[in-house]
């Protein structure tokens, strides 16, 4: 990885572009308005591989307000909305 | 020796590739039901080992963990657990795995660990994993586990030979040991997820070695497939192929399996003197039976789509491609499949939203699923149709009729918005959107033997309900069209001395206002227990009246003796109502609430009536009366 890249700011993936890739630096679910609980978001983020240290790249966007965001994280590609991707922040 | 039936289950994440397996292990033994008090389907089969142990196999739902946030997640819990009223404790579980995609399930099988239930892991589809250039070294994750670890290839003659071979070791094992493990499982918390997390990646890192590429074939697919626009038109393109495929396809079959049933009526007809027991079989058995079948092959075509596009890692998509737009009208994304099965029938798609685990956005799906043209309104809509609607050209290239049957279905799909929209702004006020997570799966060639296992389970199930309630309820009909006789002297067709005559006459004066005259009347009510019954109950209304000329031109008949507005009415009533009863029980069953039922039931009556009746009076203004 550049130098560019680990001095880049982090920030949320429910706000980055299609070709975004960066890692995770941590989850946060408080704050975001997803109408889960936060432990609960967290929970089922992690289950679908949303962990620190993960690879993520945004492949693909929805029709309507560039949402929801495919989203490669390691090996796998999870569908999630932006309000809830929220939660995960990247660098 | 006779040995004692053992338990096994299968556990694994969606799209682990668990149903093929379980459908290469059992084959066609298999039987579908519901676990007592919930919803959740059951499905168990039964296979016997190389050694001859007799073995029940249950796939249990599909689940990430053992929190149990839906019901059929928590029936997974419960049943590892030996929580599950009326279960037994599984002598062995057999967590599945897709091997091109290890990290969720190497979660779940740490966390299984605790639960102290014998288990072993299953790497699925390790011909794909390998062809992609995952090599995963079996024994050294078997030991970092602490499980026993099998490959397999469910869909390959002999891919299952070492799991059965394992099974039967770890069986024996079973059996002997008397002593369990202990379960020492309880929800984990969010830093003991990650924990187990890590470790999962610590222990994959360590035996697994992955390609440096992800499947280009995925790749390639979904930049076409998810492409904002471009995905949009395939989608489309794909509905439109497949509702091409269940009208156009399906009707040969069709005509050749009516043909069969009316040569089978003529040969009764034949071979039977006049009377009673020949109009029974030729009128009430076997063109009231018949006229239900014919729609098997609309039933498997359907089907097969469905399983075709969800074996491929298609559904997924489609309910990303869907979501936001679906959002619009209040519905989540992962409707889209419900709604889609809704189409073949709502019961299948008032069961399906099962995916959706928020409740609110399932109570929605669940009460607009019923608005989809499903396939049992197809018989009505084309009797009709083609009864009254002439097959001119429109604009030179559309068919007229295609156009009607079209329209028809858009009234459906809009209406279903409308209701959606207004549900959510008049009753869930507070409503806020439920999350859209999901995996999408690598794309998969569908495997054909599952797939062929699937539809024949779904064929099976439609014409149980075709020979149970639908002969039970042809029964009643011909009974009601025959009885009481008429008197020796009768001037009159017989049907008009008939119970049926007198039922219709009594609830007619309530359709009149909508241009339905006593025979519809008459048609509605067991279309109550099954739409397309309502065809058959009409063929042997005007059949009996008429004789057997009129019942091999209904149409013709309808023609000569209803308006034109009142064809447009009947239509219009069809697209909402009647609703049949199997899917008010279902929706009862599926929500837990007579209160939903009722509401499905009014709203629909009520638009059925307003529609019907603004149809008519339009009609007849317009001079089709």
């Amino acid at each position: 990885m550049s130098e560019i890249c680990d001095t880049r700011p982090p920030l949320p993936l429910g706000l980055a572009r299609r070709g975004y890739t960066g890692t995770i630096q941590h989850l946060t679910a408080e704050g975001t308005s997803s109408s889960l609980p936060d432990v609960e978001l967290e929970s089922r983020l992690i289950e679908l591989g949303f962990v620190e240290g993960a690879r993520v790249e945004i492949l693909h966007e929805g029709i309507v307000g560039r949402d929801p965001i495919a989203v490669r994280v390691d090996n796998i590609t999870v569908a999630v909305r932006r309000r809830e991707a929220m939660a995960v922040i990247v660098a | 020796m006779e040995s004692p039936l053992l338990h096994l289950a299968l556990v694994g994440t969606p799209n682990s590739g668990k149903t093929s397996l379980f459908n290469a292990l059992t084959g066609s033994r298999q039987k579908v039901a519901n676990y007592p008090g919930v919803t959740v389907e059951r499905k168990e089969g039964a296979f016997v080992t190389p050694q001859g142990r007799q073995v029940s196999l249950v796939d249990l739902p599909g689940t990430y963990s053992l929190r149990g946030r839906s019901p059929d997640e928590e029936i997974t819990r419960d049943f590892v657990l030996g929580r599950a009223t009326g279960e037994v404790l599984p002598h062995l579980v057999l967590c599945v795995a897709d091997s091109t995609n290890l990290r969720l399930t190497i979660r779940l099988l740490l966390e299984l660990k605790s639960t102290g239930r014998p288990l072993a892991l299953v790497l699925n589809m390790f011909d794909i994993a390998k062809r992609r250039g995952v090599t995963v070294d079996v024994e050294s994750l078997s030991q970092a586990l602490g499980v026993p670890v099998v490959t397999s290839i469910a869909v390959r003659k002999g891919g299952t030979d070492d799991l059965l071979q394992l099974t039967d070791q770890l069986l024996s094992h079973a059996a002997t040991s008397t002593a369990d493990r202990a379960n020492t499982w309880r929800p984990l918390t969010v830093p003991e997820l990650r924990a187990t997390q890590r470790e999962a990646d610590r222990i994959i890192a360590a035996t697994v070695s992955l390609p440096e590429r992800p499947d280009t074939w995925t790749a390639r697919i979904d930049s076409i497939a998810l492409h904002p626009v471009g995905g949009l038109f395939i989608l489309l393109a794909i509905l439109f192929i497949m509702f091409q495929g269940v009208f156009a396809w399906a009707q040969p079959l069709m005509q050749l399996l009516s043909a069969a049933f009316d040569a089978l009526g003529q040969l009764v007809h034949d071979q039977l003197p006049e009377g009673l027991l020949q109009s029974f079989l030729q009128n009430g058995v076997i063109s009231g039976v018949g006229s239900v079948i014919v729609f098997l092959p609309q039933i498997i075509i359907i089907f097969l789509f469905i399983l075709l596009l969800e074996d491929f890692g298609y559904m997924a998509r489609a309910a990303f491609l869907m979501d936001r737009i679906m959002g619009g009208a209040g519905l989540h994304g992962r409707a889209f499949i419900p709604l889609l099965s809704s189409f073949a029938c709502a019961i299948p798609g008032i069961m399906a939203t099962r995916v959706i685990d928020n409740r609110r956005d399932r109570l929605t799906t669940i009460l607009i699923a019923p608005l989809m043209t499903c396939s049992a309104r197809i018989p009505v809509y084309t009797l009709i149709i083609s009864a009254f609607i002439p097959p001119t050209k429109v604009w030179g290239l559309v068919n007229l009729q295609g156009l009607v049957m079209f329209g028809l279905y858009a009234a459906g799909i809009v209406s279903a918005l409308l209701v959606s929209f207004l549900v959510k702004f008049f009753l869930m006020r507070d409503y806020q959107p439920a999350p859209f997570m999901l995996e999408l799966p690598d794309y998969k060639l569908p495997r054909l033997r599952s797939i062929a296992i699937g539809v024949y389970t779904r064929a099976k199930m439609f014409l149980q309900r075709a020979g149970t309630t639908i002969f039970a309820m042809m029964v009643l009909i011909w009974f009601l069209a025959s009885f009481p006789q008429p008197p020796a002297a009768a001037t009159e067709p017989a049907i008009n001395y008939s119970l049926a005559a007198m039922i219709g006459q009594a609830i007619a004066p309530l359709l009149s206002p909508v241009g339905f005259n006593w025979q519809i009347a008459v048609a509605l009510v067991p279309g109550m227990a099954a739409r397309e019954v309502a065809v058959a109950a009409l063929g042997t209304v005007y059949a009996i009246e008429g004789g057997k000329e009129a019942a091999e031109q209904i149409g013709q008949v309808l023609a000569s003796k209803w308006s034109l507005a009142t064809a447009l009415a009947l239509l219009a009533w069809y697209i909402f109502a009647p609703q049949c009863a199997s899917t008010l029980a279902v929706i009862r069953r599926e929500t837990g609430s007579w209160k939903w039922m009722a509401v499905t039931f009014v709203y629909m009556f009520a638009l059925a009536y307003a529609a019907a009746f603004a149809t008519y009076h339009i009609a007849v203004a317009m001079g089709a009366g």
